[in-house]
């Protein structure tokens, strides 16, 4: 590793340091805590970015190639930037069933931007998602860390109003 | 050993293989992708299906993969039945889907293997009317190509970069029908054996950047069984020619030594042979210093009139990177007295230590395919990856066996690749490394330590005696060497199959004495010890040994107060060897210089008259590898000018001079049984390969072109539109044409004289399981060449033989031990001619511990400058915490560091005036 990336770790705040030191005491290595240190860099800035992404690989002594393959591997972890709160609609079988595409539609309409942009002030992302466990009360979707379902267009207005 | 059934055939198969071997190794074609020989099965391409039946009722049968499913005793099963054929014409329709449609532009064309396998599963007919994915293709470096685009995801290129050759930058990324295998970001790859994945990708996704360049067809090449002169290692390469050009190397497969792979200094480092600076031309130095050019008559008139005068007193300097032939006859020419091995006093000392300890029996000295069977390794005092690169990427094997044994425990079948890697997790067996600075096989090492080539010596020395307390101790151990040894002395005794190797690498023969000493203290505990010495070039075991490790060294005759009227200089660059000083001062006692090289060097460019030699693509020869096997090289191609073989110079010569010491010799062949005749200890070259005379079964030559080569009617069509006659090759019993014996029946070709590898339906190198006795075994008439060296008893009392330890490296007054340090890339002579491998060369430096540098007032891009025997060397300052302390490491072999060869020892002060004159391209493999 040259020198230039080691003072990356430099791009790395004190407190997510930390975070991943203490997920790193309950593995057997460093490595372990690939997935566990993605998500709190992510938790702290929102998505990872290249420079983040070779911090954490020097702070857990991988390569950035073998932490970017599980970073990307994950459509979780988010390498691109993304909105105050990603919208996550399901488009899985049983929303599809119930009216999803309509959902979606609306979210479209409402948001305007596509599945994967996001919108022009920077406050939401939208994805779609498969399955977000709550198929008995499909159609179903994620704002942020909230749980929406039985998902109506008209529903969609009062959510995006309360969220706003 | 079981028997199975397969459409109706009984066959027997060995029990411990998967089915997909035992089925190609019968012969049978069955398509696959993911599984390859070396690195066992995953069962993640879904292409090798075949049906199972239970049992004779069993009329329907159920799909298996077969790279997944084990050989069981009575197994009925169907390669050709209607469900397995379907199942696997719509896998490869599947894998196909985003493959684009570009073979004709492709560099895979015509040798691919997803071509092949297509072909063979029957899908001919495209359904899929969607759009493609398309990637960004990355920038990997000067020596491959990226095209993502051709991906069908085996994952075969991230399991042999990163499982197999212990490489970190290779990855998979992104999930689905989205996964992308290339790099973080652009750049090139780290590992010292990337080039492989050339051949280990079934597709056009890595590719020969050298080739692509001047591209041609596999089809088109014209090629030759050769033997790779980048270091000891020998390995098998096929050699590739169009237009007078060296296009490309490729591996030959070759069972005991380099098996599937190569490095990249091997299958890159041939492009010195196009070199601008090729000598091409007879050349006479005139008053001004610059050369006339003169006919190849002229110049055998003017060499032979200078030998032939009255009283001339001539001598000749052999070569280690010269053939066992050019090295015999220039030795014959002159006589042996007037004969210098040139090799420096230094390195000649080393290497006929490490021939006579070869030579007592003591310990097996084990062939590539050997090492990977070691059980513990220790290395002493030698950067393997960077002198030897192929013998470390067979350590990278070893270092599994310990994965193996708990897979055994649980009969986990050791082909089952994913399953073996889970369960040991990273569980190694041990390989403990003693070196000087960094070494890249510390990832892989269960215990590094540092120190100086003395004091590895030490410690090597102290082991010994630890195990065998008859073998010399130190007197003076430090409590830390001795805990040292006494725990490397017990991971060895646990071993069966310990492995020691070391080497010429350091320049020290108390290191060298003292592996041996471990390998024989070990070998008296009833272990099945090994011991390895890798030397520096590709020939410098043979040139030892061709006067039976009593040659004269170039020291012998530079420190000569003789003046001398001709001096032969054979394929050598002897300012590589010695200080400027020496050289320039014996220059001036020899009236005329003669060169006879391939490349315009420090040496040519000083000589008298200059002859121009063909390089191993160009011609006949026979080098003795590290275990002391005797491989012959063939021509590729003829070159241009007046370029031929050194023998052939010399045969010129002699026949010019009328000397009747050369006999009836006329021919190469005559030329190798006289060594054969003339030399005990060499008395098996004759057997490396076939002869001249060698013709097939139905009496032809063997054909260097593929039968299907086209154009070569057109190739001189600007010129004329009668096609010339090929030319003849009296000197092997192959043939410049694509008529003759070639590889469409098998058996009509021996493995030593195979061109290319090509089988009907098998275009790519893959075809090799055609001529192989069992999957991934030897091949079917043996592997290629011929072991000098007896394992015969060991000698008595070979713990005599070595007691001269050196003391403890001290700081003496400021002098700094000096040692080389290799780079896979510019420290061979002839590869860092190659554009691709000088784009990776580093700068020259200097390389000290933190606190030498503090000592010396220095920091990392100063400069550092030392005296030595009449010369000054400058050379950027690297520091880095992995050098021993009391050492300088220097870039060998690149830039003035063959000054500094001669020395153990040297003084070092800040360089006021230096200034770096290159970019900086130091890549994490250099450090």
């Amino acid at each position: 590793m040259s020198a230039v990336k080691n003072d990356m770790i430099n791009v790395l705040s004190q407190q997510e340091i930390d975070a991943i030191e203490a997920e790193i005491e309950h593995l057997p290595d460093r490595k372990s805590a690939a997935i566990d240190a993605l998500k709190i860099v992510q938790k702290y800035r929102g998505w990872v970015s290249d420079d983040s992404l070779r911090a954490t690989a020097k702070l857990l002594e991988m390569s950035d190639e073998e932490l970017d393959g599980i970073a990307t591997f994950y459509s979780l972890i988010y390498r691109h930037p993304v909105g105050e709160k990603v919208v996550m609609y399901c488009d899985s079988v049983s929303c599809w069933i119930m009216g999803g595409n309509k959902v979606r539609d609306r979210l479209k309409e409402k948001l305007q931007i596509e599945p994967g942009q996001t919108t022009e002030d920077g406050k939401y992302t939208l994805l779609p998602v498969t399955c977000l466990g709550d198929c008995d009360h499909a159609p179903a979707m994620m704002v942020g860390d909230d749980l929406h379902h039985d998902l109506t267009p008209e529903s969609l207005d009062k959510i995006f109003e309360e969220d706003a | 050993m079981p028997t199975i059934i397969v459409d109706g055939i009984s066959y027997q198969v060995d029990a411990n293989d998967n089915l997909l071997e035992a089925l190609l190794g019968l012969g049978l074609d069955l398509p696959y992708f993911c599984w390859h020989p070396s690195m066992g099965s995953i069962g993640s391409c879904r292409q090798c299906a075949v049906i199972q039946y239970q049992d004779e009722d069993d009329q329907q049968g159920r799909l298996v993969m077969s790279c997944m499913t084990p050989v069981t005793e009575g197994a009925i099963l169907s390669i050709d039945a209607e469900p397995a054929a379907e199942f696997r014409s719509a896998v490869i329709e599947n894998l196909m889907i985003n493959h684009p449609h570009d073979c004709p532009v492709c560099e895979e064309g015509g040798e691919c293997h997803l071509q092949d396998m297509t072909v063979m599963a029957g899908h001919s007919m495209r359904h899929y009317k969607g759009l493609k994915t398309t990637h960004r293709n990355q920038y990997l470096g000067p020596l491959l190509n990226h095209e993502m685009n051709r991906c069908i995801a085996c994952y075969r290129c991230v399991r042999y970069y990163q499982d197999y050759a212990g490489g970190t930058d290779l990855a998979v990324f992104g999930s689905r029908g989205r996964v992308y295998f290339g790099r973080h970001e652009d750049g090139v790859l780290q590992s010292e054996f990337a080039g492989n994945l050339v051949e280990v990708c079934p597709t056009g996704v890595f590719t020969d950047k050298p080739l692509s360049e001047r591209y041609t067809r596999k089809w088109d090449l014209q090629s030759a069984p050769a033997v790779c002169t980048g270091c000891s290692m020998g390995c098998n390469i096929s050699v590739a020619e169009r237009y007078g050009e060296l296009r490309r190397i490729h591996n030959r497969y070759n069972s005991e030594v380099n098996g599937y792979f190569l490095c990249d200094r091997g299958r890159f480092g041939g492009g010195f042979v196009n070199h601008e600076d090729r000598i091409r031309r007879c050349g006479v130095r005139n008053a001004s210093g610059v050369y006339d050019p003169v006919s190849k008559q002229q110049m055998l008139e003017k060499v032979s009139a200078l030998i032939s005068a009255a009283g001339s007193k001539v001598v000749a300097i052999g070569s280690p990177r010269a053939s066992l032939e050019s090295n015999h006859l220039l030795g014959k020419l002159v006589g042996r007295e007037n004969f210098y091995s040139g090799l420096s006093g230094r390195e000649q000392s080393i290497i006929n230590a490490i021939y006579a300890i070869q030579q007592t029996g003591g310990a097996r000295i084990p062939t590539l395919r050997e090492v990977e069977a070691a059980d513990a390794v220790l290395i002493l005092g030698e950067d393997v990856t960077n002198t030897s690169a192929r013998l470390a990427l067979s350590l990278r094997q070893t270092v599994r066996n310990r994965s193996k044994e708990m897979a055994n425990q649980i009969q986990i079948p050791l082909w089952h690749d994913a399953a073996v890697r889970k369960l040991a997790q990273d569980e190694k067996s041990p390989l403990v490394l003693v070196t000087a600075s960094e070494d890249r096989l510390e990832d892989v090492s269960c215990l590094t330590h540092r120190a100086g080539p003395d004091d590895t010596a030490r410690i090597g020395y102290a082991i010994a005696n630890i195990i065998d307390n008859r073998y010399s101790r130190p007197a003076d151990l430090t409590d830390n060497e001795q805990t040292l040894a006494a725990s490397i002395a017990s991971i060895l005794k646990n071993a069966e199959k310990p492995l020691i190797i070391s080497g010429s690498g350091s320049l020290n023969l108390a290191v060298v004495e003292a592996a041996a000493n471990v390998a024989w203290a070990l070998k008296g505990e009833n272990k099945d010890s090994g011991l390895i010495y890798c030397v520096p070039e590709c020939n410098s075991l043979g040139v030892t040994m061709l006067h039976d490790g009593n040659s004269n060294n170039l020291d012998d005759l530079l420190s000569g107060s003789d003046d001398i009227d001709v001096a032969i200089v054979l394929e050598n660059d002897l300012y590589r060897r010695a200080g400027s000083t020496a050289i320039n001062s014996w220059l001036g006692k020899v009236k005329n210089l003669v060169v006879i090289d391939q490349l315009d060097n420090p040496t040519a460019s000083v000589a008298t008259l200059v002859l121009p030699a063909a390089s191993f693509a160009e011609t006949e020869g026979t080098l003795v590898n590290y275990e002391g096997r005797a491989q012959r090289s063939f021509a590729a191609f003829l070159p241009q000018g007046d370029i031929q073989g050194s023998w052939q110079w010399l045969l010129d010569i002699a026949d010019q001079v009328g000397t009747q010491k050369f006999g009836s010799i006329r021919q190469f062949d005559q030329v190798t049984e006289d060594i054969a005749a003339q030399n005990a200890a060499l008395s098996g070259v004759t057997k490396a390969a076939p002869d001249a005379s060698y013709r097939s079964g139905a009496g032809q030559k063997i054909a260097r072109m593929t039968h299907r080569a086209s154009g070569r009617t057109a190739m001189v069509a600007d010129v004329t539109m009668y096609e010339p006659q090929q030319p003849v090759d009296n000197t092997s019993a192959l043939a410049f044409t694509m008529e003759g014996a070639n590889l469409i029946k098998p058996g009509e070709v021996p493995s030593s004289l195979t061109p290319y590898i090509w089988s009907p339906g098998w275009n790519s190198n893959q075809a090799i399981i055609k001529f192989q006795a069992e999957t991934g075994g030897a091949l079917t008439d043996s592997d290629p060449g011929v072991r000098l060296i007896a394992t015969a008893s060991p000698v008595a009392d070979l713990h005599t033989r070595h007691t001269t330890i050196p003391a403890i490296t001290r700081h003496q007054g400021g002098s700094l031990q000096l040692v080389p340090g290799y780079h896979l890339f510019g420290s061979e002579e002839l590869s860092a001619y190659s554009k691709a491998i000088a784009e990776l060369t580093p700068r020259g430096y200097f390389a000290v511990h933190p606190d030498v540098a503090g000592q010396l007032g220095v920091a990392d891009h100063d400069g550092l400058e030392t005296q030595i025997n009449g010369a000054n060397v400058q050379l950027e300052v690297v520091v880095s915490e992995s050098v021993a302390r009391q050492c300088v490491v220097y870039s060998y072999g690149i830039d003035a560091t063959g000054e500094l060869v001669h020395e153990k020892r040297g003084t070092f002060k800040k360089a006021e005036s230096w200034e770096s004159s290159r970019p900086s391209n130091l890549i994490m493999s250099d450090r």
